[in-house]
């Protein structure tokens, strides 16, 4: 239905009542269609705030926000926000919903016909692996944290907005469930290609889910906006630098898989366990390290061998 | 002296139990025989008095607490005439309204319903101010307006709330309705007064058995359809 839509802020600024530093400090930049922006940063850097002033939770004080290039400030509150997915850290489910009844609560203030939605909710609940027939009718507290952000994400989707805000979304997840639903969410997102603004306190996130990341300091000062490899190889200054630690190099090696580089020639049983096509650089080299060796075969997902991986070849495409 | 009957001077009440000759703490017979006479009438008035009072009560009360919700500021003083109203006894609210209302149902319901509205409005209040702000906030930013989110999301989730006041409320005016006997000549208060005055136990006995078994159903009743209203609530256990 929607296609995704850009965002852009424009000198866009908050200062609470009360206080005389702005939370948000004239911050421009533009999120183009379909693309994932992670804002990172401490707390107390504004990306809450940044987040909340696109859907007008929080009210701008100065400067503007377009999407798609109409000034949010000329939209009814109500449509913009029903046009806008809005994912939160616990999920904020509604306990007295079933897992259907929370996806379809948007369709149902927008009247579509009851057909429809049960299409949506069933097509969402497949979407985000949670088959209707045996979770649909359960309710939020019958789901563990990371099944629970699924529905948060079905729910954001269900009419089909062009734009996703996701506040820290798997910020309450154990590190495991966080990683896994980092992966379904980037699938979902190939799927779905939404506009999504991504707020986040973990470089490793950032890199992991950013197409571009912001980097926001105290104050509300954008830092850097820029792709993570730019990030990691050019901070713009010492404090994007110690932000994003000491190990960039290593964080680097996550962004690029085995695929991308040019392998040598398969050489036969080199000793270890093979490496995947589809693993990153980072854990080639962690393995080629715990291995001991100086190369280690490379196969594809269906275990036939593709080419052989050495410390020199992640050496240069680092 | 002429004699003054010639007929026995104790009335014939018929045949009588043993239970009834002796009087019994409580003879079965007797409440039988009198059940469609005596304590079917007053159970019946009993109820409708309370359904009467708890109704409007809760009306009222709920009418107020959303008012409360939406306007802070009246919670204060909303809660405290409601507290006030309280702390007056049920005997003295009944005797301060015969002047002006009269020995009447509309006074005993008066002083019914205002006991009803403490407990009704502060545990709606609080259990429309116990949802959830992660919950409240993503209501409001999926675009729902302050009315949906009400009715939708903060009512349902302050069911439990409302659920638990409507009990006390319902048993509470069930005991004060008795006392309304003093100044109505209904419910269950009239036999146990009338019986107390004489001392013919079956009769106060099975007046006062018979209120507190409605006590304890309409409470059940209540819980019942409190849990058939929130099947959430009770799901989280079996999770």
């Amino acid at each position: 239905m929607n296609s995704a839509a850009d965002i852009v802020f424009d000198e866009a600024t908050k200062t609470y009542p009360g206080s005389v530093r702005p939370a948000l400090d004239a911050l421009s930049l533009t999120v183009p269609a379909g693309e994932i922006c992670v804002l990172l940063g401490s707390s107390g850097c504004g990306k809450t705030t940044a987040l909340t002033l696109v859907n007008r939770l929080t009210e701008l004080t100065g400067g503007d926000i377009r999407i798609d290039g109409t000034s949010i400030r000329e939209q009814d509150v109500i449509a913009l926000r029903r046009g806008i997915g809005y994912v939160i850290q616990q999920a904020g489910l509604f306990p007295h919903l079933t897992i259907a009844q929370n996806i379809a609560t948007v369709p149902q203030v927008l009247g579509w016909p009851k057909p429809r939605i049960e299409d949506r909710v069933r097509e969402l609940l497949e979407l985000v692996g949670l088959p209707h027939g045996e979770y649909g009718d359960r309710y939020p507290a019958q789901l563990s944290g990371g099944q629970q952000q699924r529905v948060g994400i079905a729910r954001a989707l269900a009419a089909d907005p062009p734009i996703m805000l996701m506040d820290e979304p798997f910020g309450a997840l154990d590190p495991v469930t966080r990683e896994h639903m980092q992966d379904e969410f980037l699938r979902l997102h190939a799927q779905v290609r939404k506009t999504t603004l991504f707020v986040s306190h973990d470089i490793d996130e950032a890199v992991r889910m950013g197409d571009r990341i912001a980097v926001l300091a105290e104050g509300g000062k954008l830092l850097q906006y820029d792709t993570p490899e730019r990030i990691l190889h050019a901070p713009a200054d010492d404090y994007v630098a110690r932000f994003v630690g000491t190990d960039r190099g290593l964080k680097a090696l996550t962004l690029r898989r085995l695929s991308d580089l040019t392998l040598e020639p398969y050489a036969g049983g080199a000793n270890g366990t093979a490496l995947r096509a589809d693993d990153s650089l980072r854990t080639a080299l962690s393995a080629l390290l715990a291995a001991g060796a100086d190369r280690l075969p490379v196969t594809d997902a269906d275990g036939h061998p593709v080419g052989t991986v050495t410390v020199d070849l992640i050496r240069e495409a680092a | 002296m002429t004699p003054m009957a010639t007929g026995p001077v104790i009335p014939d009440f018929g045949t009588v139990s043993p239970c009834v000759r002796d009087n019994g703490l409580f003879c079965a017979d007797w409440f039988a025989a009198n059940w469609s006479s005596v304590f079917w009438p007053a159970l019946a008035q009993h109820v409708r008095l309370t359904v009467i009072a708890v109704g409007i009560g809760f009306a009222l009360a709920f009418a107020l607490a959303l008012l409360a919700h939406f306007r802070r500021w009246l919670v204060r003083p909303l809660g405290g005439l409601a507290s006030f109203l309280y702390t007056i006894p049920p005997l003295a609210l009944f005797t301060l309204l015969v002047p002006v209302t009269g020995l009447s149902v509309l006074t005993a319901e008066i002083a019914l319903v205002a006991y009803t509205l403490m407990v009704l409005f502060k545990s709606t209040l609080a259990g429309l101010a116990e949802v959830p702000e992660a919950v409240r906030r993503a209501g409001l930013g999926m675009g729902l307006t302050r009315r949906e989110i009400l009715v939708r999301i903060e009512l349902p989730l302050a069911l439990p709330a409302i659920v638990s006041g409507l009990r006390v409320a319902t048993v509470t005016t069930i005991s004060v309705v008795e006392i309304a006997a003093f100044i109505i000549d209904q419910g269950l208060g009239s036999p146990i007064i009338q019986g107390l005055q004489s001392p013919f136990n079956t009769q106060f006995i099975g007046a006062g058995l018979l209120a507190v078994a409605l006590a304890l159903a309409a409470d059940g009743l209540i819980v019942l359809a409190g849990r058939l209203l929130t099947p959430w609530a009770t799901m989280r256990r079996s999770a």
